[in-house]
């Protein structure tokens, strides 16, 4: 196997890993909107780390970071329905992004590739980065693990029962962002969503208890991964979409489709 | 500490969301074994109250006074699981602490619903949800326990068993009960004290005896059939003429404090 597409198989395999099992509380959370503000935001991470000439995946990481913190404090607020105010920091961070690339003149920026990711472009560098990314992220993970599960289904009822729910969410957001900045590279910051969320919602089908759908989303994610690179390998398509692609077939043509009774059992 | 310091004790507790006043230097207290039982109409701020009082929001004015490190034990009034959440009744029970299986099954069976141990929260109705989530404040085995309309959703066998219940709670551990009901003129026959709040708390007392119910009125026929429920007749201080939503009481007007 060449050494390019060994290394995209490695970051995508470990990023889908992370992704899936996270996804599973986005969906149950019901943030994708929350994880498609951050990932868009990623764009801003990108124009100000070539702007100020940082390395990017750190400037992506601190953007992301950054807009999170922005957003757990934001939420205090009533004003605005939640998803008004994502939607209106979405899109004012990729156009703001977008326009801080256009200043880069005398760089050469692969936008579509910040756009749509450029997993078989992936270097050393970047698989040592989404590699400490994603075991930091797991490990937070793990530890967040129940008292997240006990808040997402009753917020008061945990924090009754001892959970701190204000130190938890905050963790997770931070966790989201992390996670976004580290697949960025590989998927691109407009379908990073869709791997926290394809193979969670793919997981319902086929499980009785919150972690076989976390441990099953994971797999689920790194097989599309595996399909895609296979596509991009086999018939030259564009890698990320690819992925995407596969998760989305498995999404509507799993074998749930004659085996559906699981979820409801 | 003596007997008589309350479990939990609301002073002056006053909330407003923005311009609209929720509470208005609201006092209540609950001590050991005994019931206390909250009614109000909607909106009234009887849940609010509730929160203040477990901690979960913080009052305007006032302050809330709880013993140290007690076990509170709290049923909240909504519960809705979404179906992508895929969670047993034993995961459900066990979210923040692990618990023995006897110590599952003794207090799934306390609430009458062992049988649904297995089954996915997800597809409980109002009642069997009110009912697992009673069995998971008692894994607490709570010295103070908060019931935000406990009885909804659950049909009047149910009820009277969930009453008795609640008796037995009192009588055999001695906890400290805050109910909130939002039926205004008929609450749990063994209450020791009701309050009835709108904004203010409105007036307090206790339910009728049962030895005190003759052919006087249309509640107490209908209660009677009603094993475990006793009317509640509104005492006010004031003109008959500014009637306000519970026969007397008054928006405008303070009577207590």
């Amino acid at each position: 196997m060449d050494d390019f597409l060994l290394r995209a198989l490695l970051a995508g395999l470990t990023v889908a890993l992370v992704t899936g099992s996270l996804g599973t509380f986005v969906v149950w959370r019901r943030m994708a909107y929350f994880g498609d503000t951050l990932s868009h935001s990623a764009l801003l991470g990108v124009s100000l780390g070539v702007l100020f000439d940082l390395n990017l995946n750190l400037a992506i990481t601190l953007v992301c970071l950054l807009l999170a913190l922005g957003l757990v404090a934001l939420q205090g607020q009533r004003k605005l329905a939640s998803d008004t105010l994502l939607g209106i920091l979405a899109h004012s961070a990729l156009a703001l992004g977008l326009v801080a690339i256009s200043f880069a003149e005398n760089v050469r920026i692969d936008l579509m590739g910040y756009l749509f990711g450029d997993i078989l472009a992936v270097g050393n560098g970047d698989l040592l980065w989404i590699g400490i990314g994603a075991v930091i992220a797991l490990l937070l993970l793990l530890w967040l693990w129940r008292p997240l599960l006990a808040m997402t289904v009753h917020e008061e009822l945990a924090q009754v029962e001892g959970v701190n729910v204000a130190r938890t969410r905050l963790l997770f957001m931070l966790l989201i962002a992390l996670v976004i900045a580290t697949a960025m590279k590989v998927i691109g910051v407009l379908l990073i969503t869709s791997l926290l969320i394809i193979p969670a919602a793919t997981a319902r089908h086929y499980v009785r208890t919150p972690e076989q759908m976390a441990l099953l989303a994971s797999v689920i994610g790194m097989l599309a991964v595996s399909g895609g690179l296979f596509g991009s390998y086999r018939w030259d398509l564009p890698a990320g979409p690819a992925i995407v692609v596969t998760a989305a077939l498995l999404f509507f043509f799993g074998p749930h489709w004659w085996w559906r009774s699981a979820a409801t059992r | 500490m003596s007997n008589n310091t309350p479990l939990v004790e609301a002073q002056g507790v006053t909330v407003h969301f923005g311009p609209r006043m929720v509470l208005d230097h609201v006092d209540l207290a609950v001590h050991r074994g005994e019931i206390v039982t909250l009614i109000g109409p909607n909106g009234a701020g009887k849940s609010t109250l509730v929160k203040v009082m477990l901690g979960l929001q913080q009052p305007n004015h006032g302050r809330v006074k709880s013993r140290p490190g007690i076990r509170v034990g709290y049923v909240p009034q909504k519960l809705s699981i979404d179906p992508v959440l895929p969670l047993t009744v034993r995961r459900f029970l066990t979210l923040t602490h692990r618990c023995s299986e006897t110590r599952l099954a003794e207090s799934l069976q306390e609430v009458g619903a062992d049988h649904l141990i297995e089954n996915q929260m997800a597809t409980l109705s109002g009642g069997e949800t009110q009912r697992v989530l009673l069995a998971r404040a008692l894994l607490r085995e709570p010295q103070l326990l908060f019931l935000d309309e406990p009885i909804q959703g659950i049909d009047v066998t149910g009820q009277s068993e969930l009453y008795d219940l609640i008796s037995r709670l009192r009588d055999e551990r001695d906890c400290g009960i805050l109910m909130v009901s939002h039926d205004l003129h008929l609450v749990m026959a063994r209450t020791d004290r009701v309050f009835c709040l709108d904004q203010q708390v409105c007036c307090t007392g206790h339910p009728e005896q049962r030895r005190s119910q003759g052919p006087t009125g249309g509640e107490q026929i209908i209660a009677g059939p009603l094993d475990g429920l006793a009317p509640y007749t509104h005492h006010h201080h004031h003109e008959p003429d500014r009637q306000g939503w519970c026969g007397s009481c008054h928006r405008e007007e303070k009577h207590h404090g």
